[in-house]
Parts: structure tokens; sequence; C-alpha cells
């Protein structure tokens, strides 16, 4: 029975139609979630000490960060997931979610730049944390665009995760990098959890925040994956139906 | 706090709001393109289909 479940849920067309459905029960709190962390980052945070108001970058830099690399590892795990069992739809979510992470990558960076500049005095410099966050980028950019060099879905998609999965050494290296060597990025703040060095009012907004993103990642993922499928089952009866219906 | 020290964010206005606008940009993009590209596979699926169906008959 339980095979059979996950039979029918892995199956392209109940996957289209369910996740059709979960779209907007993730965007709309997504949403919320989003205005609220707006609020409380923009309006009803304190400017900081040191910083004064441009710390307020942080709220959409540091969840930006996390969701590069979160999304990375997802990637690489359904690519993973993909090689191992050959399961399509773990192919799917690995290609599906490569420009997305590119965007979180992307957005880490540019406002991490802007945030350096009235701080540190220079938008860019070579430092580990910086290059290791760059180097993800070209890493999505290079599945991407190795997915669209190869005509056949399949073969493109063992190619991409074996990409994505060597890749995956950059990943603590980007998370490392601000403790072993030494950088102008600071370090953690709040992942030091027995003394966090972040007041509430400023954990609230980045919290709110970290979780909207994810959510964001979720329903976009999903939005993505069923371009995927129709594309890849475009010669099956039900997606031939669902386009001439519309 | 009123509105032209909201805006004003502390003389940081710039570094703050483009940082929020370029990330609004991206994340509304990745929101369009999967619909626009939804759209248009259906369009082009359809055409196909409807090709086929004159051919055969």
């Amino acid at each position: 029975m339980f095979n059979n479940f996950f039979h029918r849920m892995a199956s392209p067309k109940h996957f289209y139609g369910l996740a059709g459905i979960l779209i907007p029960w993730l965007a709309v709190p997504c949403l919320l979630l989003t205005v609220a962390g707006l609020y409380y980052g923009l309006v009803k945070a304190p400017p900081d000490y040191q910083q004064g108001d441009s710390y307020r970058i942080m709220f959409i830099h540091v969840p930006a960060a996390w969701m590069s690399l979160f999304i990375y590892i997802v990637m690489a795990g359904a690519g993973a997931i993909g090689l191992i069992w050959r399961i399509k739809l773990a192919e799917v979510v690995a290609i599906s979610s490569a420009p997305i992470g590119a965007s979180f990558t992307f957005l880490a960076l540019i406002t991490g730049s802007i945030w350096g500049k009235p701080m540190w005095g220079t938008w860019w410099v070579w430092d580990a944390r910086l290059t290791s966050e760059l180097i993800l980028l070209f890493l999505y950019l290079g599945v991407i665009a190795l997915n669209n060099a190869i005509d056949d879905k399949r073969t493109a998609a063992r190619a991409v995760a074996i990409l994505a999965l060597v890749g995956v050494i950059n990943i603590p290296i980007i998370h490392y990098s601000v403790e072993w060597w030494n950088t102008l990025h600071q370090g953690p703040t709040v992942t030091k959890f027995d003394k966090p060095s972040i007041h509430l009012s400023m954990l609230i907004p980045l919290l709110l925040m970290a979780v909207a993103f994810k959510l964001y990642y979720a329903f976009v993922v999903l939005m993505r994956a069923r371009c995927e499928v129709l594309e890849r089952e475009r010669n099956s009866g039900w997606v031939k139906e669902l386009a001439e219906k519309t | 706090m009123n509105l032209e020290e909201f805006f004003n964010m502390g003389g940081y206005a710039f570094y703050v709001w483009s940082s929020y606008g370029i990330a609004l940009l991206v994340l509304l993009v990745n929101i369009i393109a999967p619909l626009r590209q939804r759209n248009k596979l259906l369009n082009k699926i359809a055409d196909t289909a409807r090709r086929q169906a004159r051919r055969n008959a």
C-alpha cells in the first residue's frame, strides 16, 4: 500500500495537480510573513548603536545567504536521489532549484556589497567568505548552463547532479570561512545559541524573513517544477488535454 | 518616527532602499518567469496537438 502511495505521489500527473494546490497555501503565508518581517525590520527595530540604520540590509542579506546554502544542499541532495534511484521527480526538483538558488546567491552578494560600501569603505574584497560565495554563484550558473547544453533531459539531469555533488565541497568552506580565515566579514551572531549576540528586536524580523524566504523557495520551486514536468511530459495524454483546455 | 525619517534611514537611504529594491525585483522576476513559461509551454503543446490532428484528418 505504501509503495503504491509513493508511486502515485511521484507520478508526474499527480505531482502537477498537487503542486498546483500547494502553491497558494505556501505563497499566502510567505507574503504575510514578509509584510510582518518588513514591518518589524524597517519600522519597529531600533537603529544599531554602531551601524545606524544601514544594518537593516541584514534582514535581506542574511536570509538570502542562508537560502543560497540551503537550496544548494536541496539541489545536490535531490540530484543524488535522482542519480541513485532514477526518480524523475528528484531530477525535476534539482534542476528547478538552480535558478532560485542563483537568485538568492546573487542577492546575498549584491546586498553584502551595498552594505560593505558604507561599513567597510569598499564594495568588494577578495576574502574567504566573499570569494567562496561568488564560487557558489558560478556553481549554480554552471548547473544551469550544463542543463541547457544537453538536449536529452535525463542525461542532462545526471550530468547536473554530478556537478552539483562535486560542488558540495564549497558549502562547508563558505560556512566556516569566517572561522578558518582572517576575514573582513563578521562571524556568526545567530547560530551561537549559548550566547546570542543579537538583540531580540532584531532577531525577530530576521527569523520572520528567514521563514518567509523558505516558503518563497518552496512555492517558486513548485512553480518551476510544474513547468519542467509539462515539458518532459508534453507527449502524454493528460498534458495535451490540459493544453487544449487553455 | 515620522515618514521623512523612515525614508531617510539615518542617512543610509541609498544603501538600504537599493538593497530592498533589488531584492523585490529579483524575487518578483522569479515568480513571473515560471508563470510566463507555463503559458508559453501550454500554448506550444496545444499548437502541436492541433497541427497533428489536422495532418491526421
